[in-house]
């Protein structure tokens, strides 16, 4: 893959994101564009499907750089996230040494040397790489619990890692990282200080039209409208979840699936699944409530078009 | 757009200056601000250029901005502050509506506290969000009464009794297992690593294999506390025993209820129990008022659940069951509530007499989502209140199935 170089200001960070058909707002080009030029990583906060880990995968494809993604999850340590110690083959060293009689002191620079480290997504980030430093997305930090939060305070800071028995690995180039959060725990501040910090909103209705158009170019005009429409009303609504920019997406993917052309009641209450995951909300919209909210975005929509 | 990025000269150091008093000003209204965040905002805005307004703006949120309700304040900061850089030196001397009419703008409410920080006078240190959720809240009706609670101060004595008593104090479920290990001679697992590296110490000859076991931890504690006027006895006790619970451990989070729902997480992490009850009473309104449990426990979960439940956490639900709603819309609520913990423990500290049956529709809305239920016939102390939390835990559900009516 080659690689692009890092985008100068702002305006080219927006057409990079757009090259690769991501709908960005100017805020978050002016994040990006921060933590790219800065060499600092970029904390992305928001609901579950708005769009942080596509960032992520934009930019690594965007700029040609390779895409190491570590997925945090709770219990998430230092052999499985940095590195560990191949111990099989440890042992068969120390075999072979003893056979070939080797002193103590030449053992225990063999035995932990950097053939027997097996290297994990954080310490591959770490490593020069021909195509440019690489894209390190490390997902759903939430998730992970607060002891490995403290450990990523070294390498989010000074992008390096400290291996008791061999020293310090410290990366030529530092690598772009993008950490996304749920927000299902608070992240520390201690990490999210060493950060640019954006919070990924749902999109205003012109501009969720503009992803759609993008992420779902098939939906007819008439479609979208109604769709991102009634999205932007359920947003409104009391909903314990409200719907995400994926759920707009996937919903008018199925309504092409089932060849509506508008938004019918019918149609509605049979792919409400698609965007309400709860079946709190699912109950509280069928029917009625999901018709009366048709209408008044019916209505808004031919008010538009006779304006 | 055509200067280019990285203007050298900084309006004759002017903008540095203005970006240190902006800095300031955010850090008087309660955002934590430091040098090290005013040196990034220079890099950053020197990156980015002053070409563009909304540009500047996005850049100063992305370095001054990490956490979402910090937004409101910055924003209303950085609109009121770059309008006009001299505004500080204005609001000093001017009174705060005569500055807001030469603007034109439509009439904002501005942030109390960031008025408070431009004008010089502030003395409250609280974080945002508990301003905010103020402001929002102001819509209730006439019906809740809204008062302060004025409690005695805890003795020395009653200090280090209760800190005694908090020793004795096992939660239902106080330990999980999680999926870290620690070294235990005795475990059941081999740690290769430490076996490597002691073999290395040892020399050749016998490996000796170190062991390892699964590390447990006790899990997120989160308390719903009923403060409402048949509680109101009660009151004080539960204060020092959240506090004493909050300084004790880390992953406590407390939530007090009456007619709105607050967090006085922060309040309580303060470590004078004095102070700390203090700055509760300053920041609940409705002591000793009605009760709106369904309301109060379906905001918690659509704002708080999602934040506070993540990791497994324990649920400890203080209250009379008394509702003013008599129930109304409390099942689902309770449902999902109990759905999206690990154990919801009920302590009911009302029940005057042995031959209790619960009547009320509160109680009953509430007793079949309950894990466990802690009657307490009579709560004098804090060692009471631990004593009766402290009792062996049952499974799932079944703890609290003698007291359902309908339990066969």
């Amino acid at each position: 893959m080659p690689s692009s170089p890092l985008p100068v200001s702002v305006d080219a960070t927006a057409a990079l994101l757009a090259g690769q058909r991501y709908v960005a707002d100017r805020s978050l080009a002016t994040a990006v564009f921060l933590a790219l030029k800065l060499g600092r990583p970029l904390f992305l906060e928001g609901e579950a499907g708005v769009g942080k880990t596509e960032i992520a995968k934009v930019l690594a494809s965007g700029l040609g750089r390779r895409l190491i993604r570590l997925q945090c999850y709770e219990g998430l340590d230092i052999a499985s996230a940095v590195y560990e110690w191949n111990y099989a083959r440890q042992m068969l060293e120390i075999r072979l040494a003893e056979a070939g009689s080797a002193s103590r002191e030449e053992i225990q620079r063999d035995i932990f040397d950097a053939r027997f480290l097996i290297k994990r997504p954080l310490l591959q980030a770490l490593e020069a790489d021909a195509g440019g430093a690489p894209v390190l997305l490390i997902d759903e930090l939430d998730r992970t619990d607060e002891p490995f939060e403290a450990y990523l305070l070294e390498v989010l800071s000074d992008f390096q890692v400290t291996i008791p028995e061999i020293g310090t690995i410290k990366a030529a180039e530092p690598p772009i990282v993008i950490v996304t959060s749920n927000r299902t725990r608070e992240i520390h501040d201690a990490l999210k200080r060493r950060c640019f910090y954006h919070w990924v909103d749902y999109p205003t209705a012109q501009r969720e039209l503009e992803i759609l158009a993008v992420k779902a170019p098939t939906a007819g005009e008439a479609l979208s409208r109604e769709v991102v429409g009634f999205v932007q009303g359920l947003r409104k609504m009391d909903l314990f979840k409200q719907p995400g920019v994926a759920e707009t997406i996937d919903w008018a993917e199925a309504l092409m699936q089932l060849d509506a052309l508008t938004l019918t009641p019918e149609a509605i209450n049979d792919t409400l699944g698609v965007i309400l995951k709860y079946q709190d909300d699912i109950q509280r919209l069928q029917g009625s409530e999901a018709q009366r909210l048709l209408e008044q975005v019916k209505a808004e929509l031919g008010g538009q078009s006779v304006a | 757009m055509a200067r280019p990025a990285g203007i050298p000269e900084f309006e004759g150091g002017r903008l540095l200056a203005n970006l240190m008093y902006f800095a300031r000003t955010l850090r008087a209204a309660g955002m934590p601000v430091g040098p090290g965040r005013l040196l990034a905002a220079v890099e950053a805005v020197r990156a980015v250029g002053l070409t563009d307004r909304r540009d500047f703006y996005w850049t100063l949120h992305a370095v001054f901005v990490n956490r979402r309700d910090q937004r409101e304040l910055f924003d209303q900061a950085f609109h009121i502050f770059w309008r006009n850089p001299r505004i500080l030196e204005k609001a000093l001397a001017m009174v705060l509506p005569q500055t807001r009419m030469d603007t034109g703008e439509p009439q904002v409410e501005m942030i109390k506290r960031l008025a408070e920080a431009l004008h010089g006078t502030g003395g409250r240190d609280e974080p945002a969000e508990e301003q905010i959720e103020l402001d929002a809240a102001l819509t209730f009706s006439e019906r809740e009464l809204l008062q302060k609670a004025d409690f005695e101060q805890m003795s020395t004595e009653e200090l280090s009794l209760a800190k005694q008593a908090l020793a004795r104090m096992r939660l239902p479920l106080m330990d999980v297992k999680t999926r870290r290990f620690t070294p235990d001679p005795a475990g059941p697992r081999v740690d290769m690593r430490a076996t490597l590296r002691a073999a290395l110490r040892n020399g050749a000859g016998a490996i000796p294999l170190k062991r390892r076991r699964v590390k447990t931890n006790h899990p997120p504690l989160v308390i719903l506390c009923d403060i409402s006027g048949s509680m109101s006895r009660y009151s004080r006790l539960f204060l020092h025993f959240m506090h004493a619970v909050t300084n004790d451990r880390d992953r406590v989070h407390t939530f007090l209820f009456g007619t709105r729902l607050t967090n006085v997480t922060r309040y309580l992490r303060a470590k004078d129990i004095d102070v700390a009850v203090d700055r509760v009473t300053g920041a609940v309104d409705d002591w000793s008022g009605g009760t709106r449990i369904g309301e109060c426990l379906a905001e918690f979960n659509r704002r708080w659940s999602r934040r506070v439940l993540g990791q497994g956490a324990v649920v400890l639900f203080i209250s009379d069951g008394l509702d003013r709603a008599a129930g109304e819309g409390l099942g689902p609520v309770m449902e999902r509530l109990h759905k999206s913990c690990r154990r919801l423990i009920w302590l009911n500290p009302l029940l005057r007499y042995e031959a209790f049956e619960p009547k009320s529709l509160g109680m009953k809305a509430i007793l079949p989502h309950v894990d466990e239920f802690r009657p307490v016939h009579n709560l004098a102390s804090l060692s009471s209140l631990i004593e009766a939390l402290s009792r062996p835990a049952g499974r799932r559900l079944e703890a609290a199935a003698e007291w359902r009516p309908n339990a066969a």
